[in-house]
């Protein structure tokens, strides 16, 4: 048996953040009461309209920039048609043969490697409803709050060629939507949204096998259960010298396995055609420089910039560059201390730490970038001691107070004085006689506690470089 | 004063108190109860509620030239509260949660609703035979049908009942029953009305229109209700113009293209014969005649018969059964509720639209047939393009036949598309259209249509109202209208 590739392809939704929906001015609020932001023209009422909401072609033409498409200067909208009790006008308006975006590319990092995966095309459309099975009998209950909310549907090419890329692949769209503001892409909440087509192929075979479409992976980590499952499902049947049967499963995350949906037999035959109720879309050359100006630096020259201009290892990038938020605050720190790697260091860990606690995110806290950067300056000029900092960074979380304020009101100055440090050493070591022996007996930890001993006379404020060679030569100077 | 009297005698009448707004409204309301269990114009009356007089009253000013006059819709708009069915079984019950932009702007203007007027189900026919509910018959012959598919709002202006009313015009249907019944009917350029709260049949031929007694009546109606609409991203961003100020009795030096294409042998020959004599009367008038082509009239019918269908199939789907309107009761499970919801819901001449529809729409044909017709609608636009570089309103008979006989069509539905022959391409086109009355044959009324460029119905409105007034033949009044005196 030949060695078989993966080849996965991937249809993202991402729901626009735009306060109304997308062809009435209802709003887009998540979790709302059932059916109460609806209004004729989401509920499809005989004789209601729709009207296209400008911001969210704005966003829509932002997100298709970001991803490297190209835009066109036309472009129109289209009705899908299909009978279900979640599309009220039966047909769900969206873009079928002329979508604002085409030809794209997003950048994954795998295993240390740049990888370009294709986007085939990006195209606004307009979210169903839901159904809820009643659990109190044989019913089914209609929510239309979410129908018209505005989605974009990125389309890959079949580029990606693991579940691990597919994941990559799927964060790193998750990445640039949000530093684009275009979503805010909560998986949870379903504002971001993914389905997978896989099938497998033998190693350099040209043509594709047959394919399975794979929906309801609802989280990053599902993306890539479901797709690892049904690669291993795949490769089984193949083995067995069955054939893969085109079919539309659904992903179960109790089980762990992908069940049957559809086969190809119930495919839709959706009859697209023009919607007549809404005019092309027209977008002069102003327009889209105007939504490309809107673009900030994205994640993948980010990462770039970070570890060429700051040094920083890939790894301290790939986390610092995850959010818009995050990124800024550690550029903004990173400019004002002498080790930028000391400002990653601090973020990733102790700040990151701290949020997590705290249920917090970056752009909800009290310490600028600006009181960071001069905490992390008072550990480098050896004012504090970075066990200090660390006390001092959790009060400054709480009380909004800077570093400074902090050490005056708690008298923390690290003592550097050598003839302050050598004082308090003398009566450590007297007081410790038996760790001074430990010691030269060749039991390097007695070291240790005789460290601890200082700080703790000093109330942790000793500089502990001093301390240790201060200790060092006394117990060499006593034999 | 009486049943046939204009809006501007009527508006006239109010502003010198010669009469109320009341008064009229009774007026209105005494007529359908005098005729309309004969002629079946109506679905709903629903006199305006509260003391109306003084809501009214209050605002009748000189320049409120609808303030204080009754009128009636074609049950296809929507009302607020009121009962809108489109003559179908499956909207049966269905009250709409908004009016239609056009119902507003009527309201505003100060007019009173008086009713809902039958129509072919969904506006899809001729004859208002369709309607799911019973036929309307013409005023003149009440054997006869009053057209379609807006024939309640023709037939209930024509006999009196109310002084206008608004249909709408997909392929014909405000012009077809305006000729039918002699009166007036005119289908505004595509854009100009906004039909938001217009259910759609074929929303990129839809527009709504005004049937009136006069030509100036139309100027009015339409003044109210054009306009860019923000709800209505087809209705386009013109300026209205004063519409009976372009009123101006004078066409001398008017050109006026006739199309061989629109005098076929489908055209009855008296038809064609009163239409000539009102070609000669432009003539006298001071306009100038020539010939013009068409060539691709021929492909109209065949063109309109799937676009039409094809947005229908689409825009009909809504009516599930799932949020209003009829739903089917002994449903297995979902398919069967939809299956049972319309096949019970619909008539037959809807389903056959869905069916060529959903089929010229179908993965394999649709390039064949929706696409094919596109483009076949293309060229009748750039037909009229050509044509109307030489000339300013183009004339032609407004329905090849005068009214035809209760069932005589209904089962040869082929026949009956043929009725829409000479209003079709103007749908597919966009353009602006209206049909006078000029003349009877056999007791039974001529319609005259005139085809002006887009957005120019002030030429369009200034040819037929020149026509009108040199005839002298409006309001044309039917027997059935004098048995009661007002």
């Amino acid at each position: 048996m030949a060695v078989l590739e993966t080849v996965i392809g991937l249809e993202v939704h991402v729901e626009l953040g735009t306060r109304t929906k997308i062809f009435c001015s209802c709003a887009t609020e998540f979790g709302a009461p059932p059916n109460s932001h609806v209004c004729p023209v989401c509920l499809g009422s005989p004789g209601a309209l729709p009207v296209l909401n400008e911001q969210a072609l704005a966003l829509g033409v932002r997100a298709a920039l970001a991803l490297n498409c190209r835009v066109p200067a036309e472009s129109k909208f289209d009705r899908k048609n299909y009978f279900y009790p979640d599309s009220p006008k039966a047909y769900q308006i969206s873009q079928y043969d002329e979508p604002i975006g085409q030809h794209g590319f997003v950048e994954i990092v795998v295993g240390g490697e740049k990888k370009r995966i294709g986007v085939t095309r990006v195209h606004l459309e307009e979210d169903a409803g839901k159904l809820n099975h009643s659990p109190y009998g044989d019913v089914s209950l209609v929510d239309l709050n979410r129908v018209g909310i505005p989605l974009i549907e990125i389309v890959s090419e079949p580029d990606i060629r693991s579940a691990e890329e597919a994941r990559l692949y799927l964060e790193e769209i998750r990445s640039i939507m949000q530093y684009c503001l275009v979503s805010e892409c909560r998986m949870e909440e379903g504002s971001l949204r993914c389905d997978a087509n896989i099938s497998l192929r033998p190693m350099g075979q040209r043509e594709f096998g047959t394919k399975t479409e794979i929906k309801n992976m609802n989280s990053f980590r599902n993306v890539q259960r479901g797709l690892e499952y049904e690669q291993e499902r795949q490769a089984a049947m193949l083995a067995r010298g069955e054939s893969v049967a085109q079919q539309t499963l659904r992903w179960d995350e109790a089980t762990g396995a992908t069940l049957l949906m559809r086969s190809k037999e119930d495919a839709h035959d959706y009859r697209y055609f023009p919607d007549p109720d809404l005019p092309r879309i027209l977008l002069s050359a102003a327009y889209i420089e105007a939504r490309r100006g809107e673009i900030p630096e994205l994640p993948a020259r980010k990462r770039e910039r970070f570890e060429r201009e700051y040094g920083l290892p890939a790894y301290d990038a790939g986390v610092l560059t995850a959010s818009r938020e995050l990124a800024e605050y550690f550029d903004q720190t990173a400019q004002r201390v002498r080790d930028p790697k000391s400002a990653s260091n601090w973020i990733m860990g102790e700040l990151l730490a701290n949020l997590k606690a705290a249920a917090l995110l970056i752009d909800e806290i009290q310490v600028t970038p600006l009181a960071l950067a001069d905490l992390i300056g008072l550990i480098e000029d050896g004012t504090i001691s970075a066990k200090i900092a660390k006390t001092l960074l959790k009060d400054m979380l709480d009380t909004g107070k800077d570093a400074k304020t902090l050490i005056a009101e708690q008298g923390l100055v690290q003592i550097s004085d050598e003839g302050e440090l050598r004082a308090v050493a003398e009566r450590v070591l007297a007081a410790n006689r038996k760790s001074v022996d430990d010691y030269r007996a060749g039991k390097e930890k007695a070291l240790g506690s005789l460290v601890g001993q200082m700080m703790k006379e000093t109330k942790g404020k000793a500089n502990p470089q001093i301390v240790n060679r201060v200790l060092l030569e006394l117990i060499s100077g006593r034999e | 004063m009486d049943f046939f009297s204009s809006l501007r005698e009527l508006h006239t009448g109010l502003t010198r108190r010669e009469t109320t707004a009341s008064e009229l409204l009774d007026w209105s309301l005494q007529r359908i109860a005098a005729v309309d269990d004969r002629v079946r114009a109506f679905l709903h009356v629903s006199a305006p509620r509260g003391d109306s007089d003084r809501r009214m009253g209050a605002d009748i000013a000189a320049d409120r030239m609808l303030a204080g006059i009754p009128y009636a819709l074609k049950d296809n708009m929507c009302t607020r509260g009121i009962e809108t069915t489109c003559a179908s079984h499956i909207l049966k019950g269905y009250i709409p949660p908004y009016s239609a932009t056009v119902v507003e702007r009527l309201d505003d203007a100060g007019a009173a609703l008086v009713g809902k007027l039958n129509m072919d189900e969904f506006a899809m026919g001729s004859s208002t035979e369709n309607s799911g509910f019973f036929p309307t018959r013409n005023p003149w012959d009440l054997e006869r049908v009053p057209g379609g598919s807006s024939g309640g709002a023709a037939a209930a202006v024509a006999s009196g009942m109310v002084p206008f009313a608004l249909g709408s015009d997909t392929g014909g249907s405000i012009r077809q029953p305006a000729a039918f019944c002699g009166v007036v009917g005119l289908k505004p350029s595509y854009g100009l009305v906004s039909r938001f709260g217009l259910v759609a049949f074929a929303s990129s031929l839809d527009q709504i229109g005004p049937l009136t007694h006069t030509v100036e009546d139309a100027a009015i109606v339409l003044q109210a209700i054009a306009g860019k609409d923000g709800r209505d991203s087809t209705s386009a961003h013109i300026q209205t113009p004063d519409y009976r100020a372009a009123l101006t009795g004078d066409i001398r030096g008017l050109r006026i293209g006739i199309a061989e294409e629109y005098f076929g042998p489908s055209v009855d020959a008296g038809v064609r014969g009163t239409v000539m004599k009102a070609v000669a009367l432009l003539e006298q008038l001071g306009a100038v005649v020539s010939p013009i082509s068409l060539p691709h009239t021929e492909y109209a019918l065949s063109a309109y018969y799937l676009i039409a269908p094809a947005e229908a199939s689409s825009n009909l789907a809504r009516y599930d059964g799932v949020r209003y309107g009829f739903r089917a009761v002994d449903a297995e499970n979902l398919m069967d509720m939809y299956e049972k919801t319309r096949s019970a819901g619909f008539g037959p001449e809807v389903k056959r639209r869905i069916l060529i529809g959903t089929y010229a729409l179908s993965a394999g044909y649709y390039d064949e047939y929706y696409k094919r017709a596109q483009q076949v609608r293309t060229l009748i636009r750039q037909d009229f393009e050509r044509a109307f570089a030489d000339v300013d309103v183009i004339v032609s008979p407004t329905a090849p036949t005068t009214a035809f006989r209760l069932g005589e069509k209904v089962l040869d539905p082929l026949t009956m598309y043929l009725s829409d022959i000479c209003t079709v391409p103007v749908n597919l086109a966009g353009l602006p259209a209206i049909s006078v009355p000029c003349g009877l044959i056999e007791g039974l009324p001529v319609g005259l249509q005139m085809i002006g460029r887009m957005f120019d119905e002030e030429t369009l409105l200034r040819a037929a109202h020149a026509y009108e007034q040199a005839a002298g033949m409006a309001p044309l009044r039917p027997e059935l209208a004098m048995e009661v005196k007002a």
